[in-house]
């Protein structure tokens, strides 16, 4: 890393607080500030505390480039929302969903019966949920997609019948699931097994025969036992893909479990929805969009710097 | 003397999907313990194909190789290869790279501390210490190679075969790495077998150059003896009647019997 861009880094984080006077006048006329500042600063002779002031400006113009677009784009959103409340009945505006998330939030973990629980209980019970139907779904298809990537027989047999099953909803396995378990909750979980084996199969069998051949080879050369094939070699090149494929699950099983608990009712997110639609609480409704929505990008966000961890450079 | 391995009316064709293609037909060759033995020819010529015949990560359709009065059936860390793309996995450490193939090889016989000591000694020889607790990915080119020949070195193997193991590097790089395999090998006396496109170092590091002729169905088409002192130095050699001599006669085989129609 060249010092410029060291000393950059460290203005965008560390001297962030000295820098709110000249982020502010930044905001109010982005254009024509920083353009003064160049005027100023680009004669001067002196160049060592030149340099570090430019880095510092560097630095906030940087933090202030990556927030005030996402910023800009949330009040579009509300200003959106706010006229589209005036002008309709029923849909509350952003202030009263506000004050309703304070109070849902100031209690997350009430429980009066099985019909009337805090919001973290509903968040928690469909994370269960999918975290039960995803586990299943990875032990099971990682092992299957290991099988599949190695051997050509089996991936011939079953891809035809994985690109058959693959495009249906798993929402139409729910009534075999709820015919299958008799309960509405193993009945759910079943839906998200569905719909999170596909990408793990494809994924991590696509991951096993993509492991280059010079690995293959130096293994050969090593004569390794198939222990140390697998652990040392497989396992690691294949880690990125299964990786990828349980991000994909995951992602898909979210959206999928608020349907399913929509259908089968009991403690969820989904379900939440749903028993407020009936209660024509919109306000948590619109809460609940906005919960669902920052669960399933923390999972996400989780899931890539996990990713991250296990990534190589192969050069 | 007898010959650590024999090559013998060996031909290889691979079936290709415009039919047979025949890469190597009626190679002979002996290899002496000790020797090293830079195989050189123009590209596509079957260089690599002979060598992965001694490591026997392919099988010959003709003929048989012979290795310490054994046939050649598969690759084993007896024939330790150093790869051209150096074929480090980037999930272990530079150290955990080299001790894979020491713990393959001595496991069974020595301590946990002995295997680790091999591991330390061979990426000293290599003059890697400063990095081996590091990733492959976090090293440069030169150095990846580097640790690649210690790999391979540190499981004391029968022949070291190497593909073109300098090809990749840049020209000083590969100089620096030239005269690390020189002082390796005067070091271990090992036998080598390399593959190399370049003049230089086919003269610099050998004791025989085996030129190939042009594929389809290549063979041998010359040997040279190259007799110079050891160890060698770059720098006195450049003058050297025979080292001229040498390079001369590849050059001459490259470019006026093999030269390559449409290259």
């Amino acid at each position: 890393m060249s010092t410029a861009s060291l000393a950059s880094e460290l203005g965008s984080v560390r001297d962030l607080p000295i820098c709110a006077q000249p982020a502010q006048t930044v905001t109010s006329h982005p254009s024509t500030s920083a353009e003064t500042m160049q005027t100023i600063h680009t004669p001067s002779p002196t160049a060592v505390p030149n340099a570090r002031r430019t880095a510092l400006r560097d630095g906030t113009q940087r933090v202030l480039r990556a927030v005030i677009p996402p910023i800009l784009g949330f009040a579009l959103l509300i200003l959106i929302w706010e006229l589209v409340s005036m002008k309709t009945k029923g849909i509350p505006g952003p202030l009263v969903v506000w004050h309703a998330a304070v109070a849902l939030f100031s209690d997350p973990f009430y429980s009066n019966g099985p019909n009337d629980q805090g919001i973290g209980w509903n968040i928690l019970s469909s994370l269960k949920r999918v975290a039960i139907g995803f586990g299943f779904a990875a032990a099971v298809g990682i092992p299957m997609g290991f099988l599949i990537g190695r051997f050509q027989f089996l991936n011939k047999a079953l891809d035809p019948l994985i690109s058959l099953l693959r495009p249906v909803s798993p929402l139409a396995w729910l009534p075999i699931g709820l015919l299958v378990f008799k309960k509405a909750d193993p009945a759910a979980t079943w839906t998200i097994f569905i719909c999170s084996i596909w990408p793990m199969i494809l994924n991590t069998a696509q991951g096993v025969q993509r492991v280059p051949q010079d690995y293959m080879n130096v293994a050969r050369v090593l004569n390794l036992s198939e222990w140390k094939i697998i652990t040392k070699i497989l396992f690691p090149s294949v880690l990125p893909y299964m990786l990828t494929g349980i991000r994909l699950s995951i992602g898909t099983a979210w959206l999928v479990i608020v349907a399913a608990e929509m259908l089968t009712g009991g403690v969820g997110i989904g379900f939440w929805v749903w028993d407020e639609w009936n209660n024509l609480k919109v306000e948590h409704i619109i809460i609940a969009i906005f919960v669902i929505g920052i669960v399933g990008l923390l999972l996400e966000q989780l899931l890539i710097q996990l990713a991250k961890r296990f990534s190589y450079e192969n050069a | 003397m007898k010959p650590l391995v024999q090559i013998e009316h060996v031909g290889m064709q691979f079936d290709t999907k415009k039919g047979p293609f025949v890469a190597l037909s009626d190679v002979n060759l002996q290899i002496r313990e000790g020797e090293v033995v830079s195989l050189i020819g123009h590209s596509g010529c079957g260089k690599s194909t002979l060598l992965n015949l001694i490591a026997g990560l392919t099988l010959p359709t003709d003929g048989a190789l012979i290795c310490n009065g054994r046939e050649i059936a598969g690759p084993g860390p007896e024939r330790a290869v150093v790869f051209q793309n150096h074929s480090l996995l980037p999930w272990l450490t530079c150290f955990d790279n080299v001790y894979l193939g020491v713990e393959r090889v001595f496991g069974g016989k020595e301590s946990k501390a002995k295997l680790r000591e091999r591991t330390q000694a061979a990426i000293e020889m290599v003059h890697m210490a400063h990095a081996a607790s590091k990733h492959p990915g976090e090293v440069s080119g030169g150095m990846k190679q580097r640790i690649g020949i210690a790999r391979a070195f540190a499981m004391e193997p029968k022949i070291l075969l190497m593909d073109e193991p300098f090809g990749a590097l840049d020209a000083l790089t590969r100089a620096a790495l030239q005269d690390e395999l020189i002082g390796v090998m005067q070091k271990t006396g090992a036998t080598v077998v390399m593959v190399t496109h370049d003049v230089d170092e086919a003269v610099l590091l050998s004791d025989r150059v085996v030129m190939l002729t042009n594929g389809p169905a290549a063979t041998i088409g010359e040997i040279l003896e190259v007799n110079l002192a050891k160890p060698r130095n770059r720098l006195s050699l450049a003058d050297d009647a025979e080292y001229i001599r040498c390079r001369q006669a590849i050059l001459e085989f490259l470019y006026q019997k093999q030269l390559k129609k449409a290259a």
